[in-house]
């Protein structure tokens, strides 16, 4: 595989992640429009006009590019060892090529100086979270997540004793108190179960899913939406000015759990939910899927 | 939608009530954490803020910019979480007499009582909608402190043409329409408690 190609193609990749979002994304804003009026309508255009000015200017819909993370699935019958040793450095290439050329906000700084670097590159940054998983290709997704919704990120160890009921409350407190912070209407990624470090991971990765999937199992897509459901009666509404539209969606993983620790994981996604995805094919081709 | 002009005239931002949608034309400049730290310091030791602040809108925002040719051009200025400068706002707004904030997910009681007293208002735009608020960005005037504090946390004073939607969340009346929506979302929030069962 060229690096030099593969590195333009990732850094294709990130531009097209930060200058539009996921489609149904955008689908489910414009339904939310439809339903709406007065100020939870005028936020919900505003949105849908960042995505589309986004899109046709090549600019950032959100001029809060995020951290920049990548998810590495690595399928196990991948054959190439010499492309999986060059994908960190390459990422690493583009995230700092869009960083100049997007450009990218510089938002990488260093945790106590607060020392800012300029080029989105540092101690850990980007970072990328690996897995192996089925099939011959390797999958690379970028989540350009903004601050102010990570920052409503939050791990609760319950006690078991309270139960699912206990998880509802938990997520619906959660969604009341961060009221119009983190860029409602929100998509909430739920990890149960686990551990701490477990429960966040999965709550994190559950946000890839697209906005409108359940979960395969049918219990726990009939959580996800009764926890929408229940999210979009509180009232938040876009913004937090007031509305039906709390949440677009709630994406539930789970992992087993010791019997005397119950982690409930909330990661939440704004209304700009931005991605990227390149799959390397088996004969080292590269594609971006968006 | 109604337009005000800059400089901010007290008699028209006080004119503005909760839920009132409005735009900007003129100068507005952004400040978030930093700026804010920063601004004050030079004030409480004695020395000139680089512009009068009390004559613009102050903006929650620390935009992406592109340096072309020695020229500065926004690129994208969505508003950033105004909470957290609630540490500061009173104070800023008490020392330079800001009656426009503009920002999101709204501010506490402290700045709530700020605006009341100096006739001001905190407005919302768009959070995430950092494209649309380019469009309305006609150019840089200028930026300060951006080699000490960055790109996001430097102050940057922009020309701008009908900056908006801009929603008053509160006004110089003591409303606030987060407060009011958080008792409404309380209460529903207890309802829907109730009704969770254990069944799985």
């Amino acid at each position: 595989m060229d690096s030099d190609l593969f590195e333009e193609k990732l850094t294709e990749s990130i531009k097209r992640a930060v200058t539009s979002i996921a489609r149904p994304t955008l689908e489910a804003l414009k339904n939310a429009s439809e339903s709406e009026t007065g100020n939870a309508k005028v936020q919900l255009e505003a949105m849908v006009k960042a995505v589309e000015l986004g899109m046709r200017k090549k600019v950032p819909v959100c001029q809060d590019t995020g951290t920049p993370t990548f998810f590495v699935k690595v399928g196990k019958s991948f054959s190439s060892s010499d492309i999986l040793c060059q994908i960190k450095e390459s990422i690493k290439n583009s995230v700092e090529r869009a960083t100049d050329q997007v450009p990218l906000r510089p938002n990488t700084v260093h945790p106590i100086s607060g020392e800012n670097p300029g080029n989105n590159i540092g101690r850990h940054i980007p970072y990328i979270e690996w897995s192996i998983c089925e099939g011959d290709a390797v999958d690379i997704f970028f989540l350009p997540k903004g601050g102010g919704s990570e920052n409503m990120s939050q791990l609760n160890m319950m006690s078991p004793g309270e139960g699912l009921a206990g998880v509802k409350n938990i997520v619906l407190e959660r969604i009341a108190s961060m009221g119009g912070k983190p860029c409602p209407p929100t998509i909430i990624g739920l990890g149960l179960g686990g551990g701490s470090n477990i429960a966040m991971n999965l709550a994190k990765e559950a946000l890839l899913r697209p906005v409108g999937e359940n979960h395969e199992e049918e219990d726990i897509s009939e959580l996800e939406r009764e926890l929408k459901d229940s999210a979009n009666q509180l009232g938040v509404g876009p913004m937090g000015v007031g509305g039906k539209t709390t949440v677009l969606d709630v994406h539930v993983e789970y992992a087993y759990r010791h019997p005397a620790s119950y982690p409930v994981g909330i990661v939440v996604q704004c209304w700009a939910n931005r991605r990227g995805f390149v799959t390397i094919h088996s004969d080292g081709s590269v594609e971006v899927k968006y | 939608m109604k337009t005000l002009k800059t400089p901010i005239d007290r008699e028209e931002v006080e004119k503005l009530k909760v839920n009132d949608t409005f735009s900007v034309t003129g100068k507005v400049f952004t400040a978030r954490d930093a700026a804010h730290k920063k601004l004050l310091e030079v004030h409480s030791e004695g020395r000139e803020v680089p512009f009068p602040l009390g004559e613009y809108p102050c903006y929650h925002c620390g935009p992406v910019v592109k340096n072309e040719n020695g020229k500065w051009k926004l690129l994208s200025a969505g508003p950033t979480t105004s909470m957290r400068m609630e540490i500061f706002e009173n104070r800023f707004i008490d020392s330079f007499g800001t009656r426009i904030i503009i920002g999101k997910g709204g501010m506490g009681d402290e700045t709530l009582g700020a605006l009341e007293r100096h006739g001001g208002i905190y407005a919302q735009f768009t959070g995430g909608a950092g494209s649309l608020a380019a469009e309305s960005v006609e150019r840089v005037e200028d930026v300060f402190y951006l080699e000490e504090l960055g790109i996001p946390e430097a102050v940057w004073l922009l020309e701008v043409r009908d900056f908006g939607p801009l929603v008053v969340t509160m006004d110089s009346h003591g409303s606030s329409l987060h407060k009011e929506l958080y008792e409404k979302i309380t209460n529903n929030l207890s309802r829907l408690k109730g009704r969770f069962s254990e069944e799985f």
